[in-house]
């Protein structure tokens, strides 16, 4: 493990920002940090940056408990939310920032500026000031900044939040890119779950001070271990009366959570659907709206509301008609854990669905 | 219509602006000329001048330094700390704005005159060492009271810089390993140079004309009184001349006031295109 948080707690006054944080990462790792506001990410990442300092437990770095190292020895770079680039200096003299604090020779600086330059594609650019980059550049800029003394560690907070939606995309799969070109540990921040889901090879769920569950992106997805994790990630619905659907039973369960694509509704004359028509049954749809690249279509179950995405190249379906739909899974859960639970008529089914 | 109010209102303003400020001043200066140019120098060449133009830049140049250093620091504290009491601080620094000079002046006289506790501690202080300092009716005093007037012009410039620029970047500085002065060097001080010129400036053409203040602390003409001090008692004396000698010297501090009000807009334009820049 190159990082690891060992039985870590936080207090700010009666507020309880960390309890029991435990988790490690492997060198070479890119991880993200998610959950809603408040629930303790930046804490943590600020624990480790060395901005804050943990009530008890360890922070190991690279097998060093770092608790005591002031930030600017624990061989980390930063990367701020709005980047904080000095705005009186140049590309080329912000990069070198740090290294000129280090008070290392003039030409390997050069040296190294010019590499991260190349690296991170702003040749021609070192001139410049802050103000006169896009968005997409200053963060390739604080991404330079952070690596140029050579960190074992790469902290990002909230990296894609200064720029606008368009750029975002682009600039997720740079920085993904770039990271794994580096090699180097990283863990950024983030509320988006598209973000961490598309990033991050280790996903670090976080609510109300705890850590709910650490997997990669698709075992998150598929997955979750909490109640919380179900109903965070995706497109997730809390739902009554689950036992009311065909294919599943009451089990001792206090809730259940089912997303859109868990939901199969269509025509009785649908072709493609015959052979798992008898385990379907009748919904009536209550409402339509449009999606832009998909509808989204409510329909009433046997009393039970469930919404399901359907694609506009399907034939037009209308408010009140009548539908045969098939749920394939749901999450049902207890207070502690998630549990998925398969359509028990699909057993062995082969359903391929258009 | 929208374009006759522009006009109407120029109007108002231009006369306003002329018979309340412009005339006054050019009477003064062709006041001062009235007995020829040599009177003019020779007024101005007077030993009372002389030493009130002394002590004049004197204690501009100490209020300055010191209130440049303290506005400084003070800036700092205000927008880079959270303590109790700060608002209280920042209040406490606003008071010369909000109080007459003369109560300022009159306190530092119960302060550090005879009567008041300072004082009692000086004349010990003086006795124990055996030194002449005098603070009341003497330069020291002078100088005191042109601090305490100018006291919040550059804290009151900086503050809302350092506010709207964050301290993200002292931050990310600090995480790469650079000690305070650095930072302040290389990061803080490009953002507020202007701001601080700016509040130089204020600074010194308050203290070139502070009046209320120093006529309570300063009783010895030619030795402990400032230029606004010496028009005053050239002026009273009520001969023809010495009143075109105070009209001589007042158009000194014209002059200055004219250079300060240039340089002073200079770098208001020179922070505004700052701002754009960065």
């Amino acid at each position: 493990m190159y990082i690891e948080m060992r039985n870590i707690e936080k207090s700010y006054g009666d507020f309880k920002a960390s309890k029991e944080v435990n988790f490690g990462l492997e060198k070479g790792t890119l991880a993200a940090l998610l959950g809603p506001s408040g629930s303790g990410k930046t804490t943590i990442l600020r624990m480790i940056a060395g901005f804050e300092t943990p009530d008890t437990g360890d922070i190991m770095i690279d097998e060093k408990r770092v608790n005591d190292l002031p930030a600017a020895d624990r061989g980390i770079g930063f990367v701020f939310q709005n980047y904080a680039l000095f705005r009186y200096m140049t590309v080329y003299e912000n990069i070198a920032f740090g290294l000129e604090v280090k008070k290392i020779h003039k030409k390997l600086i050069k040296e190294r500026v010019m590499e991260l330059l190349s690296l991170t594609g702003l040749e021609g650019l070192e001139k410049r000031y802050p103000n006169q980059l896009s968005g997409g550049q200053r963060q390739r800029v604080a991404f330079a900044r952070a690596l140029a003394p050579s960190p074992g560690l790469l902290l990002l907070d909230e990296p894609f939040a200064a720029i606008d939606a368009k750029v975002r995309q682009e600039l997720r799969s740079w920085l993904k890119e770039m990271i794994h070109k580096v090699g180097i540990t990283s863990i950024f921040v983030t509320h988006d779950q598209d973000e961490a889901v598309e990033v991050a090879d280790e996903i670090i769920v976080t609510n109300q001070g705890r850590i709910e569950q650490i997997a990669n992106p698709f075992e998150i997805y598929k997955n979750p271990a909490t109640p919380f994790v179900a109903e965070f990630i995706g497109q997730s619905a809390r739902m009554d009366g689950y036992h009311k659907l065909k294919g599943f039973e009451k089990g001792d369960f206090t809730g259940a959570i089912i997303r859109p694509e868990f939901v199969e509704a269509f025509k009785s004359d649908n072709l493609k659907f015959q052979d798992v028509m008898r385990c379907s049954e009748e919904g009536i749809i209550e409402d339509i709206s449009f999606r832009g690249n998909y509808l989204e279509v409510r329909l009433n179950v046997n009393g039970v509301s469930l919404t399901t995405r359907r694609s506009l190249e399907r034939r037009p379906v209308s408010v009140g008609e009548k539908m045969h739909v098939i749920v394939y899974r749901i999450y049902a859960y207890d207070d502690k854990k998630a549990y998925l639970l398969e359509n028990s008529l699909l057993n062995g089914a082969n359903i391929v669905t258009f | 219509m929208k374009i006759k109010s522009k006009w109407i209102l120029i109007g108002i303003s231009g006369v306003f602006l002329f018979f309340m400020l412009v005339l006054p001043l050019i009477s003064v200066i062709i006041n001062s000329l009235k007995e020829g140019i040599g009177f003019y120098f020779q007024s101005l060449a007077s030993p009372t001048v002389k030493s009130a133009f002394g002590v004049t830049v004197l204690a501009a140049v100490i209020a300055v330094v010191v209130n440049t250093i303290f506005g400084i620091a003070a800036a700092w504290l205000i927008t880079r700390f959270t303590f109790k009491g700060k608002h209280i601080l920042s209040a406490v620094i606003d008071i010369p704005f909000s109080i007459s000079p003369v109560i300022a002046g009159l306190a530092f006289l119960m302060t550090f005159g005879r009567m008041g506790w300072a004082g009692a501690l000086i004349a010990r202080l003086n006795e124990a060492l055996g030194t002449n300092i005098q603070i009341v009716f003497a330069v020291p005093g002078v100088v005191l009271a042109t601090v305490f007037v100018t006291f919040p012009f550059v804290s009151r410039e900086i503050i809302p810089v350092l506010l709207s620029v964050g301290k993200e970047e002292e931050e990310a500085a600090a995480l790469m390993g650079a000690d305070g002065f650095t930072i302040f060097r290389k990061i803080t001080f490009p953002h507020i140079r202007w701001a601080l010129l700016y509040g130089v400036i204020l600074c010194t053409a308050r203290a070139l004309g502070e009046f209320g203040a120093v006529h309570a602390l300063s009783k010895t003409r030619g030795e402990t009184f400032t230029l606004p001090l010496e028009i005053d008692a050239l002026y009273l004396s009520n001969s023809s001349e010495s009143i075109t000698s105070a009209f001589a010297v007042s158009s000194i501090l014209v002059l200055m006031a004219v250079a300060v009000l240039i340089i002073r807009n200079v770098a208001e334009h020179q922070a505004k295109k700052n701002e754009e820049n960065h």
